[in-house]
């Protein structure tokens, strides 16, 4: 479970995450979503200890990200950012070997090597993983750093936008492998999403956030509902129901 | 207020000039009647030229550095971060070695052609970056001044002229006297007839599709800019040496208070220009009093520090 | 998309590649122990026993030299994530220069007469830890974040630096300077012997820790958040990296003074023949090539080209290098590898 209490950032003068209370049940998939500048993306990057905060505690599993030691959270939690740009020339197969690195400081055990094969076939690149990551697309790329976290084989999994800059065939896609990676390996993932019916298909738990402070938490279907939605991005969506999932129209 | 007190300053700066150095020359001593006629001589042989120099060099280098930043629509460019300098000085060497019996006028031409080379190249070089940023033009340029520098030092060595070479790096107007500054006016005319063209500067700064849409010849209005920086460049680097910086610090500070329209700028940009460098080579004849520090090593620091706290403001400001 | 018809390589090239790493750092080796035969053989004339002490001495220097940079070098890129950033380029070098001349400035020359070079030199070291940690966090931790930016910043203090230096030698007193500018301030034709045994020892330092941190850099190579993702503590191995990054720059230019553009050609080099992630590959081969070309630069230089075209171009290895450099550097910032 992760735990956040009171958790406030600052730019200046100004709060993106403003005094934020809120606790992710573990299993599944949490959805943060919300408008632009919401704090979705900070409040991530606190929970896995990349952005310091001015204010609060965040605890994973009762561990407090701030106090304990940085690789033993990192056999816990991953996190997975938006842009990844790495300069050194790697191959799939490197960059998925890194993912181990917090239990095997660098020196590949054969079981290491059995999460690395395994991270590379759940993910279907085997076909690349000779190659080096600009040789790729950039839906392959994504999946490659995405196989890198789920080869840290962390409880807490935490995406910031996966989707981003993917097709729709990649986008679902994704959504399909971390909603499999949830229910087959029961790992706790935590992702923001800006299409809210994705959230509403894939997603256990919806978290939706606004102007640095959570307005709503919920199964979607207590969040995909028009005034629910109003509230949270100021557009009138239209809901239906189609095929028993709640499908938001809103163009 | 600024506007007032600046042409003040600037006149009080001159005045100093003229009664700063070892000999005994002050205002008292002439009022006298200067026994012995010494001091007149000495205010008209040394000091009187020094400070005029000083005022045209500041003049015209901090009204080149302009149209450069006007012509390569960025404020960071100025001769020392655009490979002029170090191309002038490449071309002095030159022809320092072919004919070093040369009249300093067939000197400076040359100074001239290869600066006004080694900018084209520079522009050239601009053309062809892919992802252009603000930052990256005077990057190319200070990298290309260090290969023009690396190629005049490499001959500098060969022909044992690494003398001279330091001293047309380093700017020094303790060496001007009567007789051996005058090419400086060169760049007096030059200057004013930047002023005369600022208009079209101010226009071509605002970039190629629009110079044209305004009716003129954007080509011609480059190629005018080009020559006349060369030759400005060229002078000040065969009469005192390079003067870093300069340029690029004086335009700058004089924008956040007038503003980029040329016509208007223009006559506070060269007004500054003269007393930024009368300062800093007032100060260079009095920090190690009664050795002299050359103004060059005096610009460099102030100017680079100048030019430090500029970049970091942007980058505050830019985050 | 090219996935489905991509062809399905065997993902087992792991075993070639370690094997060619090893072909590689072995040829690289055989190529500087040929070349510093040479180096000690060709052309010599008259005694033995002094020409070999001579070249001895400048061999090794060239040696440590070609290393320093070549680690400080690759080390710092790993750290600031970007291949065209060297110590030399960010100023560090004019930053130990100006610390020299400070120090001469201040203790003057009878002070200085009296102390050991070994024990200057420690001390220099000592303040430019100090300042290079400074300097640093000033200009990474600050609100800087382009990369283009950091290196106009960069450059910008190292002329900076230099005008400094140049005022403060101007501030010494003339005759006192010309009597400390031979004696102190090292080129590459004005080696500082003294330093040999103290700079040996210390790379010797600095290799024991680099090889227990390999990983680390490894890790650190794919920037800061995957690396804090995978447990590293960040921090504490960027000022680790740093550390050793300053300590080599203060080695190098205590021996050769500022040499800008070095490290850029070596590192770069080394990225292309060694196209990996490994340290414990790319440090290496680094450390090989800038052994090779100044060793090797140095035999041409000496001998070919002097006999070739009559000129004498011993003083020349440092302009030359700054001259291809500097060309180099133009070519990676049109090509966008500095975006």
């Amino acid at each position: 479970m992760i735990v956040i209490n009171n958790v406030t950032k600052r730019y200046g003068d100004t709060p993106v995450v403003d005094n934020v209370s809120l606790a992710l049940p573990p299993r599944g998939v949490t959805a943060l979503i919300g408008p632009n500048g919401a704090g979705k993306s900070t409040l991530l990057s606190m929970i896995a200890r990349l952005l310091p905060m001015d204010h609060g505690q965040i605890t994973v599993d009762g561990m407090d990200v701030v106090e304990t030691a940085s690789d033993r959270l990192a056999r816990r939690l991953s996190i997975l950012r938006q842009d990844n740009h790495v300069t050194a020339r790697l191959t799939v197969r490197d960059l998925v070997s890194f993912g181990r690195y917090p239990y095997s400081k660098g020196r590949l055990t054969t079981k290491d090597n059995d999460h690395i094969e395994r991270a590379l076939a759940f993910l279907e690149l085997e076909p690349f993983a000779a190659r080096f990551l600009d040789e790729l697309s950039g839906g392959q790329r994504q999946r490659a750093f995405v196989a890198m976290v789920l080869c840290q084989d962390t409880d807490y999994v935490l995406l910031d936008e996966p989707l981003n800059n993917l097709d729709m065939k990649h986008s679902v896609g994704m959504m399909k492998l971390l909603r499999r990676t949830a229910d087959e390996w029961g790992k706790t993932i935590v992702l923001v999403l800006h299409d809210i019916n994705f959230a509403s298909c894939y997603a256990d738990n919806i978290v939706a956030m606004r102007d640095g402070a959570v307005l709503h938490q919920g199964s979607p279907r207590a969040i995909i509902r028009p005034e629910t939605l109003k509230d949270i991005y100021e557009v009138d969506v239209a809901v239906h129901d189609i095929e028993g999932r709640r499908i938001g129209v809103y163009f | 207020m600024i506007r007032a007190l600046a042409p003040i300053a600037v006149v009080l700066l001159a005045i100093t000039s003229l009664f700063v150095g070892i000999s005994d020359v002050s205002i008292a001593k002439l009022l006298a009647g200067d026994p012995g006629g010494r001091a007149t001589q000495i205010l008209l042989i040394s000091r009187i030229p020094r400070t005029l120099a000083l005022i045209l060099a500041g003049a015209a280098l901090a009204v080149a550095g302009t149209i450069m930043q006007m012509l390569a629509r960025n404020k960071f460019v100025e001769p020392s971060t655009a490979g002029t300098f170090e191309s002038a000085s490449l071309g002095l060497l030159l022809v320092t070695i072919v004919a070093p019996g040369a009249p300093v006028f067939v000197k400076m031409l040359s100074a001239a052609l290869f600066a006004l080379a080694g900018t084209t190249l520079f522009i050239t070089i601009l053309n062809r970056i892919q992802y252009r940023s603000v930052l990256i033009v005077p990057l190319v340029g200070l990298m290309l001044g260090g290969v023009f520098y690396a190629i005049t030092t490499f001959f500098a060595l060969r022909f044992e002229l690494l003398q001279s070479l330091s001293a047309w790096t380093t700017g020094d107007f303790s060496g001007v006297l009567q007789g051996r500054y005058e090419l400086l006016w060169i760049s007096a005319g030059l200057t004013a007839l930047a002023y005369l063209a600022a208009d079209r500067f101010t226009v071509a700064g605002l970039g190629e599709a629009l110079t044209t849409n305004l009716g003129l010849a954007y080509r011609r209005v480059m190629a005018l800019g080009l020559v006349i920086v060369s030759l400005v460049t060229a002078t000040v680097v065969v009469t005192v040496g390079m003067i870093p910086f300069l340029g690029l610090i004086v335009p700058n500070v004089v924008s956040l208070f007038i503003g980029d329209n040329m016509r208007r700028a223009l006559p506070w940009i060269a007004l500054t220009g003269s007393g930024f460098v009368l300062a800093c080579d007032i100060a260079g004849r009095l920090i190690r009093y009664p050795y002299e520090i050359p103004i060059g090593t005096v610009v460099g620091v102030v100017g680079s520090a100048l030019f430090l706290v500029l970049l970091i403001n942007r980058g505050r400001a830019h985050g | 998309m090219a996935e489905t018809d991509a062809q399905p390589t065997i993902a087992t090239p792991r075993i070639g590649a370690i094997a060619r790493h090893w072909r590689l750092l072995a040829g690289l080796t055989l190529a500087v122990i040929i070349l510093s035969v040479l180096f000690m053989t060709v052309g010599a004339k008259g005694d033995w026993s002094f020409v070999l002490a001579y070249r001895g001495k400048k061999l090794a220097a060239l040696i440590l030299i070609g290393f320093a940079i070549a680690i400080s070098t690759v080390l710092f890129q790993t750290v600031t994530g970007n291949r065209i950033l060297t110590p030399a380029i960010m100023g560090f070098d004019r930053l130990y220069m100006l610390i020299q001349t400070l120090m001469v400035f201040f203790i003057g020359s009878t002070g200085l007469a009296a102390q050991s070079p070994q024990v200057m030199f420690l001390f220099e070291t000592a303040v430019m830890m100090l300042f290079g940690g400074l300097l640093f966090r000033f200009i990474f931790t600050g609100a800087v974040r382009s990369l283009h930016l950091v290196v106009l910043i960069g450059i910008v203090l190292g002329v900076f630096f230099q005008s400094l230096t140049n005022l403060m030698q101007r501030m010494i007193d003339p005759n006192e300077f010309a009597f400390l500018q031979d004696r102190y301030f090292a080129s590459f034709n004005t080696v500082e012997t003294d330093l040999l045994a103290i700079t040996a020892l210390i790379l010797i330092a600095v290799s024991a820790i680099a090889w227990r941190f390999l990983h680390v850099f490894d890790v650190l190579s794919l920037g800061r958040e995957a690396a804090l993702n995978l447990g590293l503590d960040h921090k504490r191995a960027v000022t680790l990296v740093l550390a050793l990054v300053t300590l080599l720059v203060s080695v190098s230019t205590a021996l050769v003074g500022p040499v800008t553009f070095f490290g850029l050609l070596v590192a770069n080099m080394a990225y292309l023949i060694a196209p990996t992630y490994r340290h414990a590959v790319i440090l290496p081969v680094a450390a090989l090539l800038a052994m090779i070309c100044l060793v090797g630069g140095q035999l041409l230089l000496d001998h070919v080209m002097s006999l070739m075209i009559g000129l004498d171009f011993g003083a020349n290895l440092a302009v030359i290098i700054e001259f291809i450099g500097g060309i180099v550097f133009i070519l990676m910032l049109v090509r966008g590898a500095a975006r």
